[in-house]
C-alpha cells in the first residue's frame, strides 16, 4: 500500500480558512456542508494560554473503521493507497460509516449519499497537491508519500515533533500536525 | 482547561453539533428485531418440547406477531436510508468486516424462519386468516408443508433467534468510535431484552393459565438478568478507556442522569421487576397487565439510550457555537 500523508505545521497555520474555501471550490461542496474545517485549540490557564490552529479533514487512516463498517463496500481505497473514497452509486446512506468514524469526518450530501475528503485524488493522480495544500497562503500544509524517505512529509516527520489526532483509536490516521 | 472551537463553519447534516446518523428508525428496528428474536426462540422451544397445547399462544400466535415485527423493522430500516434508490447494494456484496452486512444477509434467513413458524400456527392461531389461504391449492400446500417441517424449522429458529439478537447488540459493540455503546456485553444484554420483550407480548396476549404462570417466572428471571447485565455494561464502561469513562459519566451525574435512571431504569426495568415479583406468589391480577407494557417501554428506551448516547459520546467534542462560559473556563485554576 502506498501511504499518502498530509503534514500541517501548527506553528505556521494562522487559521485563515483558505483551505476550507479551496476545498469547497475545487470539489463543488454544496453550501452548508464541509469536507474540511479549522479548529482553534486553546490550552492552559489564563494568562498562560497556548493556542494552535488545526486544519482538519478525513485522516485517510490506514486502518479505516469506516471502510470496515460499510455494509455495501461503497467505501473503498483508491487504487493501492490509503486514500479512502465513497462510491455514491453503492452508498445507501445507512450511516454505519458515520457512526464508525472517530473523527466525525463524514457528511451526508443533499442527494442522500455519504461523502468525505478525498485528498483530491483527481489532482493527486495528475501529480498535483490537494486543493487545500496548494492554496495555503502560509505554506503550512504539505502532502506526499510517507513511504518515500526523501519526500517532504517524511523529512518533516523525521525532524519535527508531531502528533496525529486520537491515535489511541488504532485507526492509524495519516494527517499529522507539527507542534 | 482545554477548549477546542471550530473557527470555520461546520454544520454538516446529521454530524453537527453531535452525530445523529441513526434516529428513531434504527431504534425501532433494533426493538422489533429483538421482539422477533424472542418470538423465534420461545416458539421454537415450545415446538421442540412438544408443549404446543399448553403454550398455545406462544406456539400458534406469537410467530405471526414476530413476522409482523420483522416486516415493520425492515420498513423502518428502509425509511432510514438517505439514499434509498440503491438499497439493493446491501445484497450486491458481503463485507465480512461489516456487522451490518452480516445482518443484511442473516435477516433473510430470520424472515424465512419466522414466516414458516407463523404459517405452521396459522390454522389454529388465526383460523380467520388461514381459511381463505386454505381455499387455494398452493395455499393449502404451503400450510401443510409448514406444519410438516415445523421441528427442523424450530431447530433453525432457536439458532437464528440467538444470532439475530446478538447481531443487534454486536452492531452497537462494533462501533469503537461510539464509546457509550462499545461494550462487549451489549450482545447478551440485547438478547435478554429481546426475550423479555417477547415474554411481555405473551403475557399481554395469552389466556392460558399455565402459560401465563410460566411466563411470569420467565419474565421475572429475564428482567433480573437484564438488570445484572446492564450493571455489568456500566461497570465495563466505567473501567474502560478514557473516552468510555467520560461516556458513562453522562449517566452518573452528567446531563443524561435523570433520563437514564428516572425515565428508563425505574419505570422500564425496576418497576416491572417488582410487579412480576407479586406474580410469583400465584395468580396474576388484572392490574399487573401494566408490567408487560412497561417491559416493552423499557426495551425500546434501552435501545434509544444506547443509540442516542452512543452517538453523542465520541472522541470529538468541538464547540461550534458561542460559549459564554469560555471566559470562566479560561480563568479556571
Amino acid at each position: 500500500m502506498i501511504r499518502y500523508a498530509m503534514v500541517i505545521d501548527t506553528k505556521l497555520c494562522i487559521g485563515c480558512g483558505d483551505c476550507v474555501v479551496a476545498c469547497k471550490t475545487e470539489n463543488k461542496v454544496p453550501a452548508g456542508l464541509n469536507r474540511d474545517w479549522v479548529v482553534e485549540a486553546t490550552t492552559g490557564t489564563y494568562p498562560n494560554l497556548q493556542t494552535e490552529f488545526r486544519s482538519e479533514r478525513c485522516n485517510h487512516c490506514t486502518k479505516p473503521t469506516c471502510l470496515y463498517a460499510c455494509p455495501t463496500a461503497a467505501t473503498y481505497t483508491w487504487e493501492d493507497t490509503n486514500i479512502v473514497l465513497v462510491d455514491p452509486d453503492r452508498c445507501t446512506g445507512c450511516g454505519a460509516c458515520i457512526a464508525a468514524c472517530p473523527y466525525d469526518a463524514r457528511l451526508v450530501m443533499n442527494e442522500g449519499y455519504v461523502s468525505k475528503c478525498t485528498f483530491c485524488h483527481h489532482r493527486v493522480e495528475k501529480g498535483l497537491d490537494p486543493a487545500c495544500v496548494a492554496s495555503c497562503p502560509t505554506k503550512c500544509m504539505y502532502f506526499g508519500v510517507l513511504d518515500d524517505p526523501n519526500s517532504t512529509v517524511s523529512r518533516l516527520l523525521a525532524t519535527r515533533e508531531h502528533k496525529a489526532m486520537y491515535e489511541e483509536t488504532g485507526n492509524e490516521p495519516q494527517v499529522y500536525y507539527l507542534t | 482547561m482545554r477548549e477546542e472551537i471550530l473557527i470555520t463553519v461546520r454544520d454538516n447534516y446529521k454530524i453537527d453539533p453531535t452525530v445523529s446518523a441513526w434516529g428513531w428508525q434504527v431504534i425501532a428496528d433494533l426493538f422489533l428485531v429483538g421482539l422477533t428474536a424472542g418470538a423465534l426462540i420461545f416458539t421454537a422451544l415450545v415446538i421442540l418440547s412438544r408443549k404446543e397445547e399448553t403454550f398455545a399462544f406462544t406456539a400458534k400466535r406469537l410467530p405471526l406477531i414476530g413476522l409482523i415485527s420483522i416486516g415493520m423493522a425492515m420498513s423502518f430500516l428502509f425509511l432510514k436510508l438517505t439514499h434509498k434508490q440503491v438499497f439493493y447494494s446491501f445484497f450486491l456484496a458481503f463485507v465480512p468486516t461489516s456487522v451490518m452486512s452480516w445482518g443484511a444477509w442473516l435477516l433473510q434467513v430470520v424472515i424465512l424462519s419466522i414466516l414458516l413458524l407463523a404459517l405452521q400456527g396459522l390454522r389454529q392461531g388465526f383460523p380467520m386468516l388461514s381459511g381463505p389461504v386454505d381455499k387455494f391449492g398452493i395455499g393449502k400446500w404451503v400450510l401443510d408443508l409448514a406444519e410438516k417441517i415445523k421441528r427442523p424449522v424450530a431447530w433453525l429458529s432457536v439458532v437464528m433467534g440467538v444470532i439475530i439478537a446478538f447481531y443487534t447488540g454486536t452492531l452497537m459493540t462494533s462501533l469503537d468510535a461510539r464509546p457509550f455503546a462499545n461494550s462487549g456485553l451489549m450482545a447478551p444484554l440485547f438478547l435478554t431484552s429481546g426475550l423479555a420483550t417477547a415474554a411481555a407480548v405473551v403475557l399481554l396476549g395469552s389466556k392460558g393459565e399455565i402459560e401465563r404462570r410460566v411466563y411470569t417466572y420467565t419474565l421475572f428471571g429475564l428482567l433480573a438478568f437484564k438488570i445484572v447485565l446492564l450493571a455489568l455494561v456500566l461497570v465495563n464502561l466505567a473501567s474502560g478507556s478514557k473516552v468510555q469513562i467520560e461516556a458513562v459519566q453522562m449517566v452518573f451525574g452528567g446531563e443524561y442522569t435523570q433520563l437514564f435512571w428516572v425515565i428508563f431504569f425505574i419505570p422500564g426495568l425496576l418497576l416491572p421487576l417488582l410487579i412480576e415479583a407479586f406474580g410469583l406468589r400465584g395468580k396474576r391480577s388484572a392490574w399487573m397487565a401494566i408490567s408487560p407494557v412497561l417491559v416493552l417501554y423499557g426495551a425500546y428506551m434501552l435501545r434509544q439510550l444506547f443509540v442516542d448516547l452512543g452517538q453523542i459520546s465520541g472522541y470529538i467534542n468541538y464547540v461550534n457555537t458561542y460559549n459564554p462560559a469560555l471566559i470562566d473556563l479560561l480563568r479556571m485554576h
